[in-house]
């Protein structure tokens, strides 16, 4: 594999990761931003490769990247060593404060958005929509956030034309939130009460970079249903 | 006039804005401490922190900082004497890997056990003890997480310290024992032993006291 142990912007650099899922994705688009070449490998949530194991025994999940043999796990752990690692076309802003901002915003939305909406995924009734509410009341503090910040001059959250951390952080939204609505069934997109965070979804999508990274939405709906009924099976089994 | 200088919002027990007290000291930086009261929280917390109501709040000649994590990183790119965070982008991605793994996994096993009884409680104490011969992995050799002095994994796991308090006044047998994790309790004494660290720990007495307030009536109940 790797000859260095040291890490260096030369080195091979492998994704370990599965096709539907966004916190995958987002490690994607930082890699892609930097234009940094990588090898993805695609793994089988049913059968985990022992290299995905080896390289993160605390949560055998993906994503995983392997940096000159050295493996890195956790989305945002992994973008921020991305954005120190190789410093072309900056993620995070260069000013302290400004990155402090953008790290509070990017928790905020992992743990208001990401998180129950991963929840609303696996779960039904009463525990759903005590998730979809939840998510409801984050999605309004988002709109005031891109209220505040968004206009015509600034389509991103990055500033300017430019995303940033937090527009790589959110970007999940824009395609797996509207699958996850259908497949969940439930909504929390509005157009009529999120106008500025509507208007952000498709400037995203539209990016050169992200464009073309974006999965089909029945595909993305198929596989998820899928998903969702055999988790809901095996609960309701027990 | 512009508004100058540091100011911490926090509350004496929780270990979260202990965190940004630790940070703070190690650099030597001077600030203003209030002590919230989140059962009636002030105007200026609210108006400070708007979107969680939250502490810890760090506001740096006015501007505000919030989640305990955000803040140290912010501390420490900041005052960048006495780095908290490691040089090397690897050694930071670990750090940060690892503080995460303790809010994240940690801290709700912690919360659990203080509340669950009987088997419940013992499947969670052998889940806590495992997530913590993790740690001892990260540790290995070394004095601190950070090596030779305090590093951000150990400001992170000062909720360790919670932990230690929580068993004590329960009554329980020490999860953190020398037996079955000697690494991790010989980086606990240090931890308190530390100059700097000793200084941030809420006044054993008082928090053993809140405690068996806080958590006793699960004992009376068993």
């Amino acid at each position: 594999m790797a000859n260095s142990s040291v890490a260096d912007q030369e080195g091979q650099v492998m994704l370990l990761g599965f096709w539907f899922s966004p916190f995958v994705k987002r490690v994607e688009w930082a890699l892609k931003f930097k234009g940094i070449e990588y090898d993805f490998v695609e793994e089988d949530s049913t059968n985990k490769s022992a290299l995905l194991l080896n390289s993160n025994p605390i949560h055998k999940r993906v994503p995983v990247l392997i940096h000159s043999g050295n493996p890195i796990a956790e989305s945002l752990v992994i973008i921020e060593y991305i954005d120190e690692t190789w410093k072309q076309s900056p993620i995070l802003p260069e000013e302290p404060y400004e990155r402090a901002m953008a790290r509070f915003w990017a928790s905020f939305i992992e743990q208001k958005v990401t998180e129950p909406t991963r929840a609303a995924l696996f779960s039904q009734g009463e525990q759903q929509e005590k998730k979809v509410k939840e998510i409801k009341e984050a999605m309004e503090v988002v709109e005031g956030e891109a209220k505040a910040k968004l206009n015509d001059k600034t389509l991103f959250f990055g500033g300017g034309n430019g995303v940033g951390y937090v527009d790589i952080v959110l970007g999940w939204t824009c395609n797996w939130m509207e699958t996850i609505e259908e497949v969940g069934g439930f909504k929390v997109l509005d157009p009529e009460s999120q106008p500025q965070f509507h208007k952000w979804m498709a400037n995203f999508r539209e990016v050169p970079f992200i464009k073309p990274t974006l999965e089909p939405k029945e595909k993305l709906v198929e596989f998820f249903r899928m998903v969702r009924q055999d988790r809901l099976g095996l609960v309701a089994n027990e | 006039m512009p508004e100058e200088g540091v100011k911490l919002f926090g509350t004496w027990v929780s270990p979260f804005s202990r965190r940004i007290e630790v940070a703070l000291k190690l650099k030597g930086v001077q600030y203003e401490y209030i002590e919230e009261d989140l059962t009636n929280k002030s105007p200026a917390l609210l108006h400070y922190n708007p979107v969680n109501k939250q502490i810890p709040v760090l506001v740096h000649n006015g501007k505000p900082v919030a989640e305990s994590f955000v803040i140290m990183e912010y501390i420490d790119e900041t005052w960048k004497h006495n780095p908290i965070l490691p040089a090397d982008p690897y050694e930071r991605a670990m750090a940060r890997f690892w503080a995460k793994y303790i809010d994240e996994k940690f801290w709700p096993a912690a919360r659990k056990i203080v509340v669950a009884k009987g088997e419940e409680q013992k499947g969670e104490i052998d889940e806590i003890q495992q997530q913590m011969k993790n740690l001892e992995g990260e540790l290995k050799e070394k004095k601190f997480f950070g090596g030779e002095s305090l590093g951000f994994l150990d400001i992170a796991a000062n909720i360790i310290i919670w932990l230690v308090v929580a068993q004590e006044a329960l009554g329980m047998d020490q999860i953190l024992n020398e037996e079955k994790l000697p690494v991790l309790y010989g980086w606990l004494q240090r931890l308190l032993d530390d100059a700097v660290f000793k200084e941030c720990v809420p006044p054993k007495d008082r928090h053993l006291d809140l405690f068996k307030v806080k958590f006793g009536s699960s004992i009376a109940s068993k």
